[in-house]
């Protein structure tokens, strides 16, 4: 592996117990620093608008994301399409902190991920289960989120994946090692992801709870099941308060386990997004 | 002896490991009644300083926290941690504890794409030490009575002051436990 990969998982690695929010302006993208997130992700349109709005998604314009790296100090993080290598040169020539090579856009390869090992920048992805995180960090990934279904506001989603994620990570580390040949061709990864997971009883890098948090509650129930840190898109500048939102689920996630804080941080906290339950939507 | 390391947010559980592999006991602080536990050190981990900062203050743990550190409880900070307890921030009006005379500088060598590793970094009483900048801050001057450490490419990035021990790198992450050895 190379220095900069190294480099690349330990950013991640200082984000952890944070909060990531989706922010589309300068203006959002201070309130969330205020707020206490330990990143922002700039683009155009969060995902509930992009769903709503349907056609092609794609990487935000440079120049809002250069407006937004100016306004704040914390990492700024951007999307470009599945497959999209050249969208994610163009991140890295403005030299974003993190790429997020996301599902969330409408990809632009329908065979292929980027090859994330001929950047120099990180990038993060989302992942459904153990061998889709696996062969995303094959390809470069230096850090995973679960995918969760972004812009609904329904937690259900990334309960499950980070579950199927967690139950995998379990019986991996339960087998003899003799068993993991096969594992790793069942899951069609490489033998020695599967050895570290059986090793180390976790992933090779940090893996963020993505995709439908809404609440301080959904937050924290992220992190007690495993998440080491949360991304919150649609749920706070969709949300009657975003400011007083950001704040709450920023102290919930440090505080995940302690149920009174959260109790009191969740009161009064204004309509929560409208959520879209995602039986109900053709996306 | 027991070491609490802040929690609210970053790269603590990297430390508390260190901590395991040397046999000494840790405690997390991430709320105000954490800080009612015994402990005979503190670390300061690597993370986002605006949050931490942040939640030190609004969890009410900021002036508890710098009142040990001025009563003389030691103090390891890396990263983020150092401008935690930086007096100045360059740029930037923020104070969080403020109990180290010194000036730092945030992101002082750019975003990710500036981040590094330097194989020989050298510090004072330990000799040479791996060193990995991720985001990083450097010292931009210090008062006549911090001891300077290490220095990297003319850049001040490791100091300490009476029980302060501070450093803009992350010896959490280099395998090499001889600055938390050092502290302890």
């Amino acid at each position: 592996m190379n220095r900069q990969y190294e480099l690349n998982k330990e950013l991640a690695q200082m984000l952890k117990g944070g909060v990531i929010m989706d922010v589309t302006t300068p203006e959002q993208a201070k309130i969330a620093e205020a707020a206490g997130a330990c990143a922002v992700m700039a683009l155009e349109r969060i995902p509930a608008d992009i769903r709503a709005a349907g056609g092609v998604s794609r990487m935000s314009d440079p120049k809002m994301i250069c407006g937004i790296q100016k306004a704040v100090s914390i990492p700024v993080m951007a999307k470009c399409r599945i497959g999209h290598f050249v969208e994610a040169q163009l991140l890295e020539a403005i030299d974003i902190d993190y790429i997020d090579e996301s599902e969330v856009l409408t990809p632009a390869d329908d065979s292929y991920h980027i090859d994330k090992t001929k950047f120099r920048v990180p990038f993060v992805c989302g992942a459904k289960d153990l061998g889709e995180a696996l062969r995303r960090i094959k390809e470069g990934a230096s850090m995973i989120r679960t995918k969760g279904e972004a812009g609904t506001g329904d937690i259900v989603h990334a309960v499950h994946h980070m579950r199927m994620m967690n139950r995998a990570i379990a019986a991996i580390s339960a087998m003899r090692e003799d068993e993991l040949f096969d594992e790793a061709k069942r899951l069609g990864v490489p033998y020695d992801l599967v050895q570290y997971v059986h090793d180390n009883k976790r992933l090779p890098v940090v893996n963020f709870a993505a995709g439908g948090v809404a609440t301080p509650a959904d937050a924290a129930l992220m992190m007690q099941l495993g998440a080491e840190g949360v991304f919150v898109g649609s749920g706070i500048f969709k949300s009657g308060n975003p400011q007083k939102r950001a704040n709450a689920i920023v102290k919930a996630v440090a505080n995940y386990t302690d149920a009174s804080m959260i109790a009191e941080l969740s009161k009064d906290l204004g309509e929560a997004m409208v959520g879209i339950h995602i039986g109900e939507t053709n996306v | 002896m027991r070491i609490a390391v802040l929690a609210v947010q970053g790269a603590f559980e990297e430390h508390e490991k260190v901590l395991w592999e040397l046999g000494v006991e840790s405690i997390q602080l991430r709320k105000a009644s954490d800080l009612n536990k015994e402990f005979d050190g503190l670390i300061l981990p690597g993370g986002e300083s605006t949050v931490q900062g942040k939640l030190l203050r609004e969890l009410s743990m900021l002036q508890p926290i710098r009142s040990r550190i001025q009563d003389g409880i030691p103090v390891l900070a890396t990263c983020a941690g150092l401008i935690l307890l930086a007096e100045h921030i360059a740029g930037d009006d923020t104070v969080h504890l403020g109990t180290l005379p010194v000036t730092v500088r945030r992101n002082a060598y750019g975003r990710q794409l500036g981040s590094f590793h330097y194989a020989n970094g050298y510090f004072q009483g330990i000799g040479s030490f791996p060193m990995e900048f991720i985001r990083a801050p450097y010292v931009e001057s210090v008062s006549d009575d911090v001891n300077i450490l290490a220095t990297v490419e003319d850049h001040i990035v490791g100091v300490q002051y009476k029980n302060q021990l501070a450093v803009a790198f992350h010896p959490e992450l280099s395998g090499d436990y001889r600055i938390h050895e050092y502290f302890l």
